[in-house]
């Protein structure tokens, strides 16, 4: 490609990374005055158990998704055994339950008071101590558990676009399956094994609802802490930009171990590789079974049961506005955020400079930070904007002279953008890596360019890969509450409003009405995008 | 030129749709009492006098944050929360406007309103000892205080020190004690814990209600719902402190924001709201005390028994607020 035709896209990808440059911009500014008090009181007091705290957490629910992601991917993608067909699709389901969910159904259901425990207590006699379910270990199973479909779906693309002649070429040279899993599935599957598994940290790191129910203290908890009880938001917005500063450690790391994905258009293949017997199958059956019943199953029928008991009562005609608002505003900011993403990942690859490698990294980081915190510094920089930029120019044009960008739509959707930008480029970035660069070139020698390249080579090709983006942002737009509390337009709830209105007061069963309404709603396009993907890589 | 920046006005303003000017016959509230606790009551004022009330929902500190960040722009004419804390932080913040209102004078105690007329209290919770009806008699409780004893070792159960209502009480306790006793009590209760503390008032209860612990910190109105689903909860409230200060309150309150773009339709709003029919409303859609003490608390409520309620005035409870967090970080309460 010509230079000039190169340059066109700095102002593109500038754009959108001055966008997320907001909130960062407002975080950098925070510095400016320290509370020394503050600071001396959570070194001596909190940081210590913090800090071990927030590596546990993400030691342990870093172990837990890789193991989980790829081995369910290994089994569903490239053997046979009883029940694959749907397990294959229905292991993505629980991607649909947002942490704070599973954290509450899974405290609710196993702790002292719960359900089980009390039915143990009544067979077993009153003394009957189980191990505490408030504990590490209990948080580290619950991410897992939420977490583990972001891997999941990344390395069964992946494992799915190997192609089947690579692995038969390994068996061909006398590797066993073992064999050819560790020496050339997992190394060429690993970058997006480690997209999937940063998404995850990152998640991990900015969780707030999940570690709240358990009471679990991490330095995320600290960050709001301080905002809350001390009424310091520069102190907080100080912490927050520290734990950004790790997470850029951790994405650079990440990056360099990566490596290049290497290009391939073999075409998915037909039937399985391995076709497993015996005791393998049961077991691999019984494997992916039991996280589907543990991650999905068993918090749905703890969902529903609550529904019946209590949720039911509370559902009336505003309901329907809820589900539009929840659905208009997913739909929105996916198909924003999918179209910003496409823009950052052909730019990476077709201008590949250390600017635009730069550019596109910042954008991606929105998704690192606390919720709330993102949304108060987007808050802090569109109020900014609408003080110095939109009133004036509203005057000017003959209007009210009022703020118009929050508590706006526009708003709103920005900042879903800002938040999920990464999580569309992920899947963009590693699908398009697998176009070699001599198709487009082939294509232009036959005389298609501009345009018609995008829409009659990549577009086709990228779609997959477009679907699991769009779907990854939807759902986490459905899930997400912070941004949406504070920026929504007046008379815009959403069902995730109405859960954060439920558990704030602790009514856990309460709130199963919207959170299996938020479940329901966010699994038709994941079932759609199953349908659509069924054996395809994505 | 008039007409294409006419055109192009419109276009703007059509892009931003979500935040048109608010009309003069509305009042816009950022609330922290959540839509079903607060909602009956606008609607019941809409019903009354015509005027709409627009209104959004979130936490305390970002409905703060947001507040001051939009300074003059403020949409939002009034402020509620669910402590007296936050609304005394809104005070010192300057984002609030003191009102003179002979109205809210007459009908609110001055313990439940800032001393400036910024803010005043709507409904109380009272912040309560509740005790096992199978394993605890009345007779062995009396004060907080008096939970930090060995009595009480491995059978006490507390929410987290996070939660606003823990800060406000060991505020008070700060305030009546110093530090250095009220150190020591809140250190005794942490000694005494059964278990891990909980995320949530409601959880505390059932546990106690399961065995868990003996004895908890709690506030009325979660009491009364779990009470209310379950008539045969093994639960029972106990008003402690009745020889000395009485019982720890806190509030859910309202002020009238700063830069109030409807600051006289608000004021009309606040004042109807400590009237008799609000302040029913109010109270009963949660079970929470009226603040006007000419208005009785619902039958329910009355069931529980009548108590002396703490004189300390509630705005101790964001004075003290980051000294009592240091204070319970100090004593290992998580």
């Amino acid at each position: 490609m010509s230079h000039s035709l190169q340059r066109r896209w700095y102002p593109v990808v500038f754009a959108i990374a001055a966008l997320v440059l907001l909130p960062l911009g407002v975080l950098a500014l925070s510095w400016h005055s320290v509370d020394g008090e503050i600071w001396k009181h959570l070194w001596d007091t909190q940081m210590p158990r913090l800090l071990g705290n927030t590596l546990t957490l993400l030691l342990g629910v870093g172990t837990g998704v890789t193991l989980l992601g790829v081995s369910l991917a290994w089994l569903t993608s490239l053997c046979e055994f009883p029940g694959r067909r749907w397990l294959d699709w229905a292991l993505m389901l629980p991607f649909a339950i947002p942490a704070y969910v599973l954290a509450f159904v899974f405290v609710g259901l196993l702790d002292f008071a719960g359900p089980v425990q009390s039915l143990l207590r009544e067979w077993f006699g009153s003394g009957l101590r189980l191990p505490r379910v408030r504990s590490t270990g209990g948080v580290i199973l619950v991410l897992v558990l939420v977490f583990y479909p972001y891997v999941y779906l990344l390395a069964r693309s992946a494992f799915l676009a190997q192609g089947k002649g690579l692995m038969e070429a390994a068996r061909a040279l006398g590797q066993s399956p073992w064999q050819a899993f560790w020496r050339v599935a997992l190394p060429m599957a690993r970058p997006a094994i480690g997209a999937g598994l940063a998404l995850a940290t990152m998640e991990t790191l900015a969780d707030f609802g999940a570690v709240s129910v358990f009471n679990y203290d991490t330095f995320t908890t600290a960050i709001y802490k301080t905002w809350y009880g001390f009424y310091s938001l520069s102190s907080a917005t100080q912490l927050a930009s520290l734990l950004l500063l790790a997470v850029m450690l951790v994405v650079y790391g990440e990056r360099r171990a990566r490596g290049v994905p290497r290009p391939s258009t073999e075409r998915p293949r037909g039937r399985a590789l391995y076709r497993l017997r015996g005791a393998k199958a049961a077991a691999a059956s019984v494997w992916c079974g039991l996280v589907f019943l543990c991650a999905f199953v068993v918090p749905l029928a703890q969902l529903l049961a609550w529904f019946w008991q209590r949720g039911r009562f509370d559902l009336d005609e505003r309901y329907t506005g809820l589900i539009l608002h929840t659905l208009w505003l997913g739909g929105c900011a996916a198909l924003l955020t999918v179209a910003c993403a496409m823009l950052l990942a052909f730019a990476r690859r077709l201008v590949p400079d250390r600017t635009m490698g730069a550019a596109v990294g910042l954008a991606n980081l929105g998704y690192a930070l606390p919720g709330s915190v993102l949304a108060v510094s987007l808050m802090f920089a569109f109020s900014y904007l609408d003080r110095e930029l939109v009133i004036p120019l509203s005057a000017w044009l003959g209007g009210a002279g009022k703020p118009l960008l929050l508590g706006s739509l526009t708003a709103l959707l920005l900042a879903y953008l800002v938040r999920f930008l990464a999580v569309a480029f992920g899947p963009l970035e590693s699908s398009l890596a697998r176009i070699r660069p001599s198709l487009p070139e082939a294509a232009r020698s036959l005389g298609v360019g501009g345009p018609q390249l995008f829409s009659r080579l990549y577009l086709p090709l990228l779609l997959p890969g477009t679907l699991s983006a769009a779907l990854l942002v939807f759902v986490d737009v459905l899930k997400e509450m912070p941004a949406t509390l504070l920026m929504r337009p007046f008379g815009w709830d959403t069902l995730a409003v109405r859960i954060f209105e439920m558990t704030s007061e602790g009514e856990w069963a309460r709130a199963a009405l919207p959170a299996l309404t938020l479940v329901l709603v966010g699994l038709l396009p994941v079932i759609g995008l199953i349908r659509r993907s069924a054996r395809q890589p994505g | 030129m008039q007409a294409s920046k006419r055109i192009l006005a419109v276009l703007v303003l059509g892009a931003f749709s979500g935040a048109a000017p608010a009309a003069d016959d509305e009042v816009v509230v950022y609330s922290a009492r959540i839509d079903e606790l607060i909602k009956p009551v606008f609607d019941a004022y809409t019903a009354e006098t015509g005027v709409k009330v627009k209104f959004i929902t979130d936490k305390e500190a970002p409905l703060l944050a947001r507040l001051k960040a939009e300074g003059k722009n403020t949409p939002a004419d009034l402020l509620i929360t669910v402590d007296a804390g936050n609304l005394w932080q809104a005070e010192q913040e300057g984002v609030l406007r003191p009102l003179d209102s002979a109205t809210i004078k007459a009908n609110i105690p001055p313990q439940y309103r800032s001393a400036g007329g910024a803010w005043n209290g709507l409904s109380l919770r009272a912040r309560t000892i509740f005790y096992s009806t199978e394993r605890v008699k009345p007779e062995e409780l009396s004060t907080y205080e008096a939970l930090a004893d060995e009595h009480w070792e491995g059978r006490l159960c507390l929410r987290t020190s996070k939660k606003v209502y823990n800060q406000s009480l060991t505020a008070t306790l700060i305030e009546v004690h110093g530090e250095k006793q009220a150190e020591q009590i809140v250190k005794g209760w942490v000694n005494n814990l059964a278990t891990d503390v909980f995320a949530d008032d409601t959880a505390l209860l059932q546990a106690i209600d399961a065995g868990q612990c003996d004895v908890g910190i709690a506030n009325t109105y979660y009491y009364g719902r779990l009470h209310k689903q379950n008539p045969g909860l093994k639960v029972k409230p106990f008003w402690p402190n009745q020889a000395d200060r009485g019982v720890h309150v806190n509030l859910s309150g309202a002020g009238v924001t700063k830069y109030a773009p409807h600051s006289q339709a608000a004021q009309r709003l606040l004042e109807w709201m400590t009237g008799e029919k609000a302040q029913r409303l109010l109270a009963d859609l949660n079970q929470e005390y009226p603040a006007n003490p000419q208005v009785a608390p619902s039958a329910e409520v009355a069931a529980w028994g009548s108590f002396k309620a703490d004189s300390v005035p509630v705005e101790v409870a964001g004075k003290r607020q980051a000294e009592a967090i240091r204070l319970m970080d100090r004593a290992g309460w998580n």
